[in-house]
């Protein structure tokens, strides 16, 4: 109970920040709209196949949901700026209570980002399917993960830094390692193995199975992103909790 | 009856001794305030008071719970007014005190019976619905105090709430303040003298982790053998730090 009073108050500060909220779904967006009409503009066959809106938009939407990680952090580390999680760390909230709060009111913003992704898709040839529907569902623990990630770094890391780290460093870093803009067997070596310990691309072949109604190539690439989400979190209620003490 | 008793609370930090044994009591509806310079360690015991911080070693009972093995009760019968404003920005000044409310165990109706009425204390119906963002610094304090009381708390602790603010702004919190006088008890923390010398009922003087005097201020200033509160306080102090 008194952890949904909390996500409600953290809906209302993400919300109430109109410039979060629009460029959070507004950016990805953009994107879509760019690259489909620059896929559209060259002639089939010489365009780089990841570009095809079937699998541009199950991208796009994951790389959208690295925003949320910026979002996490920017308040978790205000409120600790202000003195806010201050004051509730006097009060009767635990830590679960704390990261439970964070994390709820941002999952909606992610469920949002990927139906606005694929509506804005469908003008651009995507097919009407029920499968964007497990698409959008698929790419839950992927968004725990950015958010997680967010919690980790906005409980030790200030304001200005977090802007950094989780601003350009992590968007950057699930961006190249997604297989979104470019195959990292192209690349292949130790960035490709790398690539394939993260989980951004299992995040991002995840969403394109789903979204291609190809249901057994969802797994196992959703375990990667599950067991990462499961580890964060916990990860992020320890330091979250030693912190806690520490103050 | 006693509100905070302390049993040699000491708190170190690997090797800096931040409080040291310390003993103190403060009765129940007692308006305290702890002063000394920069790293005397007041901040520290309050943070220990609070349940912000665990002691090293020692003990202190707030209304009979010990802050060591009842944390959960103490946190339930107190709350604090931080240094920094601690106000959710985008939240109206009613939504932030709602908020407050619930999570210290109110339901919504009881919630909102609550913020009516601390709003009508506080003279704050004309800012109820505006954001916490766009209030002055001296509102936005009077705001924190507030959010700090409508939980009810048998002990407020108010860290520094006036710094920053102007002269008019710092006269009405005293206002307020004042008026909290004997209804609960209050742990004041402050640099500015003159607001210990106004306002407390009792003040006590802090350097290097010690408790080095206490008493009412006509005492204090007995006690430097000067009638300038200002100088007894650097008499006191000053000794102290030697």
């Amino acid at each position: 109970m008194r952890a949904l009073t909390f996500a409600s108050r953290n809906t209302k500060e993400i919300t109430r920040e109109l410039s979060t909220s629009l460029f959070g779904i507004g950016f990805p967006v953009v994107l879509l709209i760019l690259l489909s009409a620059i896929d559209k503009s060259i002639p089939d066959g010489y365009g780089p196949d990841l570009f095809n809106i079937e699998k541009l938009a199950p991208g796009i939407t994951v790389f959208g949901l690295s925003f949320l990680c910026l979002f996490s952090s920017m308040l978790i580390s205000k409120d600790r700026t202000t003195s806010f999680v201050l004051r509730l760390f006097t009060s009767p909230l635990k830590p679960s209570d704390f990261i439970l709060g964070y994390t709820m009111p941002l999952l909606p913003l992610a469920v949002l980002q990927g139906i606005v992704c694929y509506l804005c898709a469908l003008c651009f040839g995507l097919k009407v399917s029920l499968n964007l529907i497990v698409a959008v569902v698929v790419n839950i623990p992927i968004a725990v993960v950015f958010i997680a990630l967010g919690l980790l770094f906005g409980s030790i890391l200030n304001e200005k830094a977090v802007g950094g780290i989780c601003g350009a460093l992590i968007t950057n870093l699930s961006a190249w390692l997604s297989n979104i803009w470019f195959d990292t067997a192209m690349v292949g070596g130790a960035f490709k193995a790398v690539a394939d310990c993260l989980p951004f691309s299992h995040a991002v072949n995840a969403a394109r199975a789903a979204a291609a109604g190809d249901f057994r190539g969802i797994f196992p690439d959703l375990w990667w992103v599950i067991a990462y989400a499961v580890v964060l979190t916990v990860a992020a209620i320890a330091v979250f909790t030693a912190k806690l003490k520490k103050n | 009856m006693e509100a905070v008793k302390t049993v040699n609370l000491t708190k170190k930090y690997k090797n800096i001794t931040a409080v040291n044994n310390l003993n103190l009591t403060i009765n129940k509806g007692e308006l305290y305030a702890l002063l000394g310079v920069n790293g005397a360690g007041k901040s520290t015991t309050i943070k220990m008071l609070s349940c912000l911080t665990a002691p090293s070693s020692g003990d202190a009972e707030l209304m009979g719970f010990s802050i060591v093995t009842d944390k959960e009760k103490v946190k339930s019968l107190i709350n604090v007014s931080p240094q920094e404003t601690a106000v959710g920005a985008k939240l109206t000044v009613r939504e932030n005190l709602e908020f407050i409310a619930r999570i210290y165990g109110a339901d919504k109706k009881e919630a909102r019976a609550k913020a009516d009425r601390i709003i009508e204390d506080f003279s704050m119906e004309e800012t109820a619905k505006s954001k916490a963002s766009t209030l002055s610094g001296g509102w936005q304090r009077r705001l924190s105090i507030a959010m700090a009381l409508i939980t009810e708390p048998e002990i407020l602790f108010l860290d520094e709430p006036t710094l920053g603010l102007d002269v008019l702004a710092r006269r009405e919190l005293w206002r307020i303040i004042e008026q909290l006088k004997g209804k609960i008890t209050i742990i004041l923390t402050t640099h500015y003298l003159e607001e210990a010398e106004n306002l407390a009922d009792r003040i006590g003087i802090m350097a290097h982790g010690v408790l080095c005097a206490q008493g009412t201020a006509a005492e204090l200033k007995e006690k430097a053998n000067n009638n300038d509160f200002e100088e007894a306080f650097i008499t006191i102090a000053g000794e102290a730090i030697k």
